[in-house]
């Protein structure tokens, strides 16, 4: 007993000191170090390999807005507390007007870009998308980073188009880049339970694929905490992996923690704990993105900073405006003063970056 | 002093220095000051993570400090619109049920009105063991008892005594602040001095009486400072032994003049943590009190150091009107789970640490 644990110990050790030096994890190896490596242990290798890809010890954010520009949704989602079913009193399509407004604050207070996301709805086809895109960038200079897979794969519907005419069209329109929201778990059994009406991983994966193929960077995400796995998490590693290592053309990856509050989905939170490990051991699973968003949103100003010795490089957005998550319950907001402060006393530089990742400025003290 | 040298020196069980501390508290690699801290706390207590349910009343907020304590949020002067007393009967309401909700310690503190007198005091006491004889009443700041002895003219060990005999069991560890004279003074010009806390708790451990010990922490201080306070305490606990816990309280900005408008952060509420565990050899019990730090962070803080996440407390009124966003309670099964998911074993404690029920 005790010497097989030893040798387990051991064993656990040395698949972590390979993967924070750098090496590919195998699925297996991955589900062992999540269910088995202790927390210290997994947080460890993580910040070391953070440390070898980004030496030069600075962690980046983004100016930028949230911004939904309709809740009318008919995918149903379980864990959304954000939709409105089409016709529910409380819907609504912002108007070019506030539009408008909402871009010029953003401007206003240095921002540099959009994030700009539905509600999938049933009556908007490509045309109306095209309109709003190319009348934003013929307004305003700044960075349109919108429509996660979903939407695009339901505007191509709609409208009797091939994903990727759509996507040539919005990008041509002015569609900068696309965000990885609606991943979820990249495992449908999860999927049918959570978003029955939503694509499947196929769809979701191949969306992105051809995003990258025609230029195009996407961020990925992940939601857990819910109704899935130890496995469910690696397979969603692994998927992203796999196609990243063929296209590249994922700029970022950002787990969170599913908000039950206002859901139809009745879980338990994710713990800070549960939600530690998950970062650590992304960070040492996807040794091909390159860098790793915290959640200080879903988290927290506390842990939202301790993430950034568990492998996160990137304290995501400022967030003018956030709809979606807050409705289920999450209210951090941050002043930007605040997010300096918070990665300077954690040992790191600040940095303002864009939506690719290059840095704008670096904030010395 | 380097880390190792640091880390022999704890693991041949030596005591650390307050330049120790200091260099613990600056290093950069908080995963070392972790797996210290985290060590020395299994050695300590094993798996076991504790937590007790209570009830906190705080029986007035009218206080003759209101205007000195410069880092308060909860303190009214007479004359200030939000300032309340509680009569017997919300007193008696605030402690209605708590039997049957498995709570077994009232934790009642206030503020040093400038009217009311010792029987005001002493009767909320008496009144609270007679219907609730089985509720241990931890109660009354050092800096409250201090202010019993000059209301009566009596000695710190008589007004204890008296206490005692009225129905208080152990004192809770408020009113430390920061013990370094020159910042107490900038802190709070007019409370009782660090001389008169560490009178009134010496007392009460050589009557027997168990007490706790707070730090309060993320203001105007420097990290000297809070080494100090540690230090102090060691000192007291080597000589009495009475001390329970150490309670490292997060300082919050909002509704009080002091100008610093900063929340404490992540990091610096785990490597307080991890200090004290390391510091503070003589003390056994160190806790994480989640009503400041959230529970989030105390969860984590449970892997740097500390081994007692405070309870479900009912009606928390002073870090909330500082404000502190966290929930006023927490359902028990929710800080079951929390402790049990950072892989440690949850106990039910009273409020002298004996084991109620464990979650095996």
């Amino acid at each position: 007993m005790a010497l097989s644990e030893a040798q387990s110990r051991t064993e656990l050790s040395a698949l972590l000191d390979s993967a924070a030096a750098g090496e590919r994890l195998s699925r297996e190896d991955a589900l062992r170090l999540f269910r088995e490596a202790d927390l210290l242990d997994l947080g460890r290798a993580a910040d070391m390999r953070r440390a070898d890809m980004h030496p030069e010890g600075q962690v980046t954010f983004i100016l930028d807005r949230n911004i939904n520009y309709t809740n009318v949704c008919n995918v149903y989602c379980k864990f959304c507390a954000f939709y409105r079913r089409p016709g529910h009193e409380e819907t609504y399509v912002l108007t070019r007007e506030e539009l408008g407004q909402k871009i010029q604050e953003t401007l206003d207070v240095g921002g540099s870009q959009i994030l700009m996301q539905g509600g999938v709805h049933p009556d908007l086809k490509i045309d109306w998308y095209e309109e709003m895109l190319s009348w934003i960038k013929e307004n305003y200079e700044i960075h349109i980073h919108a429509f996660s897979p979903v939407e695009i794969r339901r505007i191509a519907e709609f409208s009797d188009l091939s994903v990727k005419e759509t996507l040539i069209r919005l990008r041509d329109a002015g569609l900068d880049s696309v965000p990885g929201g609606g991943a979820e778990i990249l495992s449908d059994p999860v999927r049918k339970k959570i978003a029955p009406l939503k694509d499947s991983s196929d769809e979701w994966l191949e969306v992105m694929e051809i995003a990258h193929e025609i230029g195009m960077r996407t961020t990925a995400t992940m939601m857990f905490g819910h109704v899935e796995e130890d496995t469910d998490i690696v397979e969603h590693l692994d998927r992203l992996r796999e196609l990243q290592d063929r296209t590249g053309g994922f700029t970022a990856f950002i787990p969170w923690t599913f908000q039950p509050e206002n859901t139809h989905l009745k879980t338990n939170k994710a713990t800070s704990v549960e939600y530690l490990r998950v970062l650590a051991l992304s960070r040492l699973y996807l040794d091909n993105f390159e860098n790793l968003q915290l959640s200080y949103v879903t988290m927290g100003a506390k842990i939202g900073q301790v993430a950034m010795r568990f492998g996160a490089n990137d304290f995501g957005s400022l967030m003018l405006e956030e709809n979606v998550v807050s409705q289920a319950g999450a209210k951090f907001l941050m002043p930007r003063e605040e997010i300096e402060r918070l990665i300077r006393d954690a040992g790191f530089m600040p940095a303002l970056r864009n939506q690719r990742y290059d840095v704008l400025e670096v904030l010395e003290a | 002093m380097s880390l190792d040298s640091i880390r022999q020196k704890i693991e041949a069980g030596q005591r650390l220095s307050t330049d120790d501390a200091l260099t613990l508290y600056r290093s950069e690699d908080l995963f070392a000051l972790a797996e210290l801290a985290d060590a020395v706390n299994v050695e300590k207590n094993g798996n076991k993570v504790y937590f007790n349910i209570n009830r906190h009343i705080n029986p007035t907020n009218v206080c003759v400090y209101a205007k000195s304590c410069q880092f308060c949020s909860f303190a009214a002067s007479m004359k200030d619109d939000h300032g309340y007393t509680m009569s017997d009967e919300q007193i008696l309401e605030a402690a209605a049920g708590m039997e049957a909700e498995g709570a077994r310690e009232i934790h009642i503190v206030g503020g040093i009105h400038p009217r009311l007198k010792y029987d005001w005091y002493r009767g909320i006491i008496s009144m609270l063991h007679e219907a609730h004889p089985e509720v241990h009443l931890k109660a009354w700041t050092a800096v409250e008892i201090d202010h019993f002895t000059r209301l009566t003219g009596w000695s710190t060990e008589e007004v204890l005594a008296d206490m005692h005999k009225a129905g208080v069991g152990s004192l809770p560890g408020g009113g430390a602040e920061i013990f370094q004279e020159e910042v107490r003074e900038k802190l709070c010009g007019h409370k009782s001095w660090t001389d008169r806390w560490f009178e009134v708790h010496s007392a009460a451990h050589k009557q027997g009486m168990r007490s706790n010990a707070t730090m309060l922490y993320g203001h105007i201080e420097s990290l000297e400072d809070r080494v100090d306070h540690m230090d102090r305490l060691r000192t007291l606990q080597d000589e009495t032994g009475g001390f329970q816990a150490f309670i490292p309280l997060a300082y919050h900005p909002e509704n009080n003049p002091l100008p610093v408008d900063t929340f404490t952060t992540g990091m610096d509420d785990l490597r307080t943590l991890a200090v004290a565990r390391l510091f503070l050899d003589n003390f056994r019990h160190v806790k994480t009190y989640w009503i400041m730090v959230t529970e989030k962070l105390s969860q984590l803080g449970l892997r740097f150091g500390a081994n007692d996440i405070d309870g479900t407390v009912v009606r928390e009124r002073i870090t909330h009107d500082a404000g502190g966003t966290t929930p006023e309670h927490i359902r028990q099964e929710e800080l079951v789970r929390l402790i049990q998911k950072a892989g440690r074993v949850p106990v039910e404690r009273n409020t002298v640490y004996e084991e109620i029920k464990v979650w095996h």
